[in-house]
C-alpha cells in the first residue's frame, strides 16, 4: 500500500475509534442533567432518592468513557502533526484556532467539573452539584461545537484568505464560528450523540426489566431513555437530517450524487433504497426505488432535476463510492428504524404499557449497539463524501499527507494502534458491562472518602 | 507578535512540565517509596483527582502551537513521528493504568497496573526530556523545512544526528531525575507517615546528583550547539534563568535540611520553570534549529501564522487562560492539604 492510503486509514481509524466514546458521553451529559434536575425539583422523597442514585450511576459510566475518551483524544489532536504534516502547515492558520479552543475552552472545564461531580456530592449543595453536571455537559458540547467547526471548514471553506506563501488564514473569527455548515452539522451531530445515550439508557433499562433486577431503575431508565430517544430520533431526521441533506446537494453536489448512487442526472429523480453501486458500469445493481422522492427532498418539487456524477469530471467523484453509498444508506436505514422503534415505546410509555412489553424490551435491549454504527456510519458519509477534496475546492487529499514519513513507518504505527486499541475495546466493554451488572446500587470500590481521586468503578 | 505567541507557547509547555512533572514523578518513583498497599493507594490519592488536568496542559499547549506556529507544527511533528508516536502509545497506558488500578480488588491486577503506571511515567520522562535536547541541538532540516529523524545514527551529535546520542540521551537521564526529584517533594508535601520520610529521604539523596547534571549539561549544550551561547550574549537578561537554576537548587537544598516542605516543593517548580525558559531563550528567535547545510532554521517570523489569524487568537485565548487558570487553581484549592491518613471506606 501505498503512503497516502495508509495515512488515510490511520487517521480513519483512529478517529472512528476515538468518537466511540464522545458520542456516548455527550449525549450522557445530557440525561444525567435531566435527571439532576429531576432530582432537584420533585418534591417526592423517593423519587428524589431514586433520580439522585440514576444520576450517580450514569456518572460512574460517563467516567469510564471519559477516560477513554481522553486517552484517544491525545493522539487525534497530534495527528494532524504527524500524519497530515502539509495539511496543518497550509490551513493551521484557520483550522488551528477552533482546534486550541477546544482545549482552552472546553478541556479544562470538563475535567475540573467531573471532579466535582463524581466526588463532590458531600461536600458541595444540591444545588452546587447540579450545576456541576451542567457543566460537565457544557463543556462536552462546546467541545463538540469546536471539533465540529473544524470538520465544516473542510467541507464548506469560509472566511479564509490564502497568503502570498500558499497558506490559508482565518480572516473573521465570527465568519468561521458562523459557517452555516458547522451549524447545521452540530444540530445533527449532538442529536445523534443524544440518541447513543438515549438508546443505552434506556437499554440498561429493558435489560433490568427482562432481568426482573432493579427495576425500580429499569423504570427510570427506560422513561428517560425513551423520553429524550423519541425528540432525537425525530429530530435526526426532520430537522436536522434533511436540512443537512438539503444544504449539502447545494455545496457538494457530488457528494449527494455518489450517497444516493446517481450516475445520470434526472429529472424526477427515484431515491434507491436499496442496491449496490457498479461503478464501472455506472448503474446500480438489484436496485429498489421510489420514484420523484429524491427531487421533492431536495428541491421540494418532484419535477426539479437532480444533478448526477456524469455531470463531474471523474477525478472529482468520491474516491470510495460504494462504501460511500453504503455508508449513507446504513444511516438513513437505521435512522428510519430508530425513529419507528422509539416512537413505538414512547406510545406504550404514555399508555402505561411499556414496562411489560416483553416483545418490545427485547428489540430496545438489543439495539444499543446500533446508534454507534449510524454515527460512524454518518461520519464515513460526510467523510467520504468529501474526497477527493481533503478541504473542498482548496486542497486535495494527496497533497495533505506527511511526505516525509514512509509508508512502512506508518504501518508500523498503524499497527500499534490497532492492537492498542483492540485491548482497549475489551477493557471498556467489560468495566461497562460489570458496572451495569452490578447495578445503580452497587457500592464504590475506591471513592476515596474524601474524593482524592478522579477515578470510580 | 510572533514574540508574544513565542512566550505563550513556551508559557504553556513549561506549566505543563511543572504540573503534569510531579504526577510524573510520583509514578517515576513510585515502585520505591510507597511499599505497601496503604502508601501506593495515598500515592495515587495525590495525584487522581488533578493528573488528568495536568494533562490537558499539554493538549491545549500543542494546539496553541499548531494554531499560532503551523509551521514548526508541522515540521516537527511529522520529523519526530516514532517517538511522538510511541509518546502518544505510553500516555495512553500510563492513563489507563491509573483508571484500572482504582477498579480493581485483585491484587496480582494491582501489581501488573502499578508496574505499568511506573514504568510508563518514567519512559515519558526520558523522551520528553530527550525531545527537548533533540530541539535544543537542532535537526537536519531541508530545504522544503521538512525533516525526519530516524531513532539513532552513530550516537554523535553533528549533520546527520539521530533521536537519540549523547546528548539527548543526557537531556533524557537529567529529565528522568529531576521529575523524579519532583515527584519526590510533592510526596512529601502531600503525605504524612512512613511514604513522606521515605519520601524526604530519598530526595536528600537524589538532590546533589540533579545539580551535577545540571551542571554538566551547560557544557554539553555549549559543544551540541555552539550558537546558544551567543543568543545569550546578545540578550544579557537571559542570563537571569541559569541565575534562577542555581537558587532554585540552594532553595531545595536549604529547604529539605529544615523541613520545609513547601519552599522545597516551590523550589522544585522554579527549577524546571528556569530550566525550560533558559532553553527557550537560548532558542529565541530561532523555533527549530537546522544541523547541517540543506536547509535553514525555522524562525519565529517564518512559522508564525497569518497575522490576522494570531491577531485574534489572542483576544480569546487571553480570555480562555484566564477561565483555565481560574479551573486550575479553584481544583487545586479544593484538594489541598495532605492526603488523610486512615482512608476508611476504602475498597470492599
Ligand atoms: C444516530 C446517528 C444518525 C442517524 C440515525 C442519522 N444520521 Fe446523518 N449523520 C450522523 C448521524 C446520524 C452524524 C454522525 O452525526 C453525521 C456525520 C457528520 C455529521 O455532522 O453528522 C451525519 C451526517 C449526515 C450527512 C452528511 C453530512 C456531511 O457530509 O457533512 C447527511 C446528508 C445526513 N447525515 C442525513 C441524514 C438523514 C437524511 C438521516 C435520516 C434518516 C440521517 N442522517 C440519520
Ligand atoms: C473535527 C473532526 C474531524 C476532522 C477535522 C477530520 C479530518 C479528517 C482528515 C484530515 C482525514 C484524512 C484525509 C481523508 O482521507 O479524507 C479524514 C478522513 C476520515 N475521517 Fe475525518 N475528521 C473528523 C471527524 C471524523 C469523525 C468523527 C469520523 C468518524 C467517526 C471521521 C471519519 C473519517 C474517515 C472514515 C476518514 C477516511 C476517509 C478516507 O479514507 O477517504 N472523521 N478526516
Ligand atoms: C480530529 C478530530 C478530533 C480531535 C483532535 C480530538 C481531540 C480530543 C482530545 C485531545 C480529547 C481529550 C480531552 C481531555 O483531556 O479532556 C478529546 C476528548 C473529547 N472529544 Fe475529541 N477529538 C476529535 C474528534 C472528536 C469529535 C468528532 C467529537 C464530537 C463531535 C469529539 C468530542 C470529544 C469530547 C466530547 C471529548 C471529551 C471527552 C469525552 O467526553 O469522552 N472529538 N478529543
Amino acid at each position: 500500500m501505498d503512503a497516502l492510503t495508509l495515512h488515510r486509514i490511520h487517521f480513519a481509524f483512529t478517529i472512528t475509534f476515538h468518537y466511540l466514546f464522545p458520542q456516548l458521553t455527550m449525549g450522557l451529559a445530557l440525561l444525567i442533567v435531566a435527571m439532576k434536575t429531576v432530582a432537584l425539583r420533585t418534591q417526592d422523597v423517593d423519587q428524589r432518592e431514586r433520580y439522585d442514585v440514576a444520576a450517580r450511576f450514569w456518572a460512574r459510566i460517563f467516567a469510564i468513557n471519559f477516560v477513554l475518551g481522553v486517552v484517544t483524544g491525545i493522539p487525534m489532536e497530534f495527528q494532524f502533526g504527524t500524519n497530515w504534516s502539509e495539511f496543518s502547515r497550509r490551513t493551521g492558520g484557520v483550522i488551528g484556532q477552533p482546534l486550541a479552543m477546544e482545549g482552552v475552552f472546553s478541556f479544562f472545564l470538563e475535567s475540573a467539573f467531573l471532579g466535582l461531580l463524581l466526588f463532590g456530592e458531600r461536600r458541595i449543595s444540591r444545588r452546587l452539584h447540579w450545576f456541576a453536571s451542567f457543566m460537565v455537559f457544557l463543556g462536552s458540547w462546546i467541545s463538540g461545537f469546536f471539533i465540529i467547526v473544524t470538520d465544516a471548514w473542510m467541507q464548506h471553506p469560509v472566511a479564509y484568505q490564502q497568503l502570498p506563501n500558499g497558506t490559508y488564514e482565518v480572516t473573521s473569527f465570527w465568519g468561521l464560528l458562523m459557517n452555516p455548515w458547522a451549524w447545521l452539522q452540530y444540530a445533527h451531530n449532538m442529536s445523534g450523540a443524544v440518541i447513543t445515550g438515549a438508546f443505552v439508557v434506556a437499554a440498561t433499562g429493558a435489560l433490568y426489566m427482562l432481568q426482573q433486577k432493579h427495576q425500580e431503575f429499569g423504570r427510570v431508565f427506560l422513561k428517560v431513555g425513551v423520553v429524550a430517544g423519541v425528540i432525537s430520533c425525530i429530530a435526526q431526521i426532520f430537522p436536522t437530517g434533511d436540512l443537512h441533506g438539503k444544504y449539502m446537494a447545494r455545496h457538494q453536489p457530488a457528494a449527494v450524487a455518489g450517497m444516493e448512487g446517481l450516475f445520470h442526472s434526472t429529472p424526477g429523480a427515484p431515491i434507491v433504497l436499496m442496491g449496490q453501486p457498479d461503478v464501472e458500469r455506472q448503474t446500480i445493481d438489484n436496485p429498489l426505488v421510489v420514484n420523484k422522492v429524491l427531487s421533492f427532498l431536495i428541491y421540494g418539487t418532484t419535477a426539479a432535476e437532480v444533478k448526477g456524477l456524469d455531470q463531474f469530471p471523474q477525478d472529482q467523484w468520491p474516491s470510495a463510492l460504494p462504501l460511500l453509498f453504503y455508508s449513507y444508506h446504513i444511516m438513513a436505514g437505521l435512522g428510519t428504524y430508530f425513529a419507528a422503534l422509539m416512537t413505538t415505546a414512547g406510545f406504550l410509555l404514555w399508555r402505561g404499557k411499556l414496562y411489560n412489553a416483553r416483545w418490545l424490551l427485547w428489540p430496545i435491549m438489543l439495539s444499543f449497539p446500533l446508534p454507534y454504527v449510524a454515527n460512524t456510519a454518518g461520519w464515513m458519509t460526510a467523510e467520504l463524501g468529501r474526497q477527493p477534496w481533503l478541504v473542498y475546492g482548496l486542497m486535495r487529499t494527496s497533497e495533505g499527507y506527511s511526505k516525509h514519513v514512509g509508508p512502512g513507518t506508518s504501518l508500523f504505527t498503524l499497527l500499534g494502534f490497532l492492537g492498542m486499541y483492540s485491548l482497549l475495546s475489551i477493557l471498556w466493554i467489560v468495566m461497562v458491562y460489570t458496572a451495569i451488572q452490578k447495578g445503580p446500587r452497587a457500592p464504590v470500590v475506591d471513592q476515596g472518602h474524601d474524593a482524592h481521586t478522579l477515578t470510580t468503578a | 507578535m510572533g514574540t508574544i505567541w513565542f512566550w505563550i507557547v513556551a508559557a504553556m509547555l513549561t506549566i505543563y512540565v511543572v504540573l503534569d512533572g510531579f504526577d510524573l514523578g510520583v509514578g517515576i518513583v513510585y515502585l520505591f517509596v510507597a511499599r505497601d498497599e496503604q502508601d501506593r493507594r495515598k500515592a495515587m490519592h495525590a495525584i487522581g483527582p488533578v493528573w488528568d488536568g495536568n494533562e490537558v496542559w499539554l493538549i491545549a499547549g500543542g494546539g496553541t502551537l499548531f494554531f499560532a506556529f503551523p509551521l514548526l507544527y508541522a515540521s516537527s511533528f511529522s520529523g519526530f513521528y516514532l517517538p511522538l508516536t510511541i509518546v502518544l502509545w505510553l500516555l495512553i497506558v500510563r492513563g489507563l493504568s491509573i483508571e484500572l488500578r482504582a477498579h480493581t480488588h485483585d491484587s496480582v491486577y494491582k501489581t501488573l497496573f502499578d508496574a505499568t503506571f511506573s514504568f510508563s511515567s518514567l519512559v515519558l520522562a526520558v523522551f520528553f526530556g530527550a525531545a527537548l535536547a533533540n530541539v535544543i541541538r537542532g535537526v537536519p532540516l531541508g530545504p522544503d523545512n521538512y525533516f525526519f529523524l530516524p531513532l539513532w545514527t552513530d550516537w554523535r551529535t553533528g549533520p546527520n544526528p539521530g533521536i537519540l546520542d549523547w546528548y539527548t540521551v543526557l537531556g533524557g537521564v537529567l529529565a528522568g531525575l529531576a521529575l523524579a526529584l519532583h515527584g519526590l517533594l510533592y510526596l512529601a508535601l502531600k503525605a504524612a507517615g512512613v511514604l513522606n520520610t521515605r519520601s524526604t529521604m530519598l530526595a536528600k539523596r537524589l538532590l546533589p546528583i540533579v545539580a551535577v547534571i545540571t551542571l554538566a549539561s551547560v557544557p554539553a549544550t555549549v559543544i551540541a550547539r555552539p550558537a546558544s551561547l551567543e543568543h545569550y550574549q546578545q540578550h544579557g537578561i537571559a542570563w537571569l534563568a541559569p541565575a534562577m537554576v542555581v537558587v532554585s537548587l540552594a532553595t531545595i537544598a536549604i529547604s529539605l535540611a529544615r523541613g520545609w516542605e513547601w519552599r522545597a516543593f516551590l523550589g522544585s517548580c522554579t527549577y524546571l520553570a528556569s530550566m525550560l525558559v533558559g532553553a527557550a531563550a537560548g532558542l529565541y528567535p530561532v523555533v527549530l534549529p537546522s544541523v547541517g547545510t540543506a536547509g535553514r532554521s525555522i524562525t519565529i517570523d517564518e512559522a508564525l501564522a497569518g497575522p490576522h489569524a494570531v491577531r485574534v487568537g489572542l483576544v480569546w485565548w487571553a480570555f480562555g487562560i484566564l477561565l483555565a487558570i481560574g479551573y486550575t487553581v479553584t481544583v487545586y484549592w479544593l484538594f489541598r492539604g495532605k492526603v488523610p491518613e486512615h482512608a476508611e471506606g476504602y475498597g470492599h
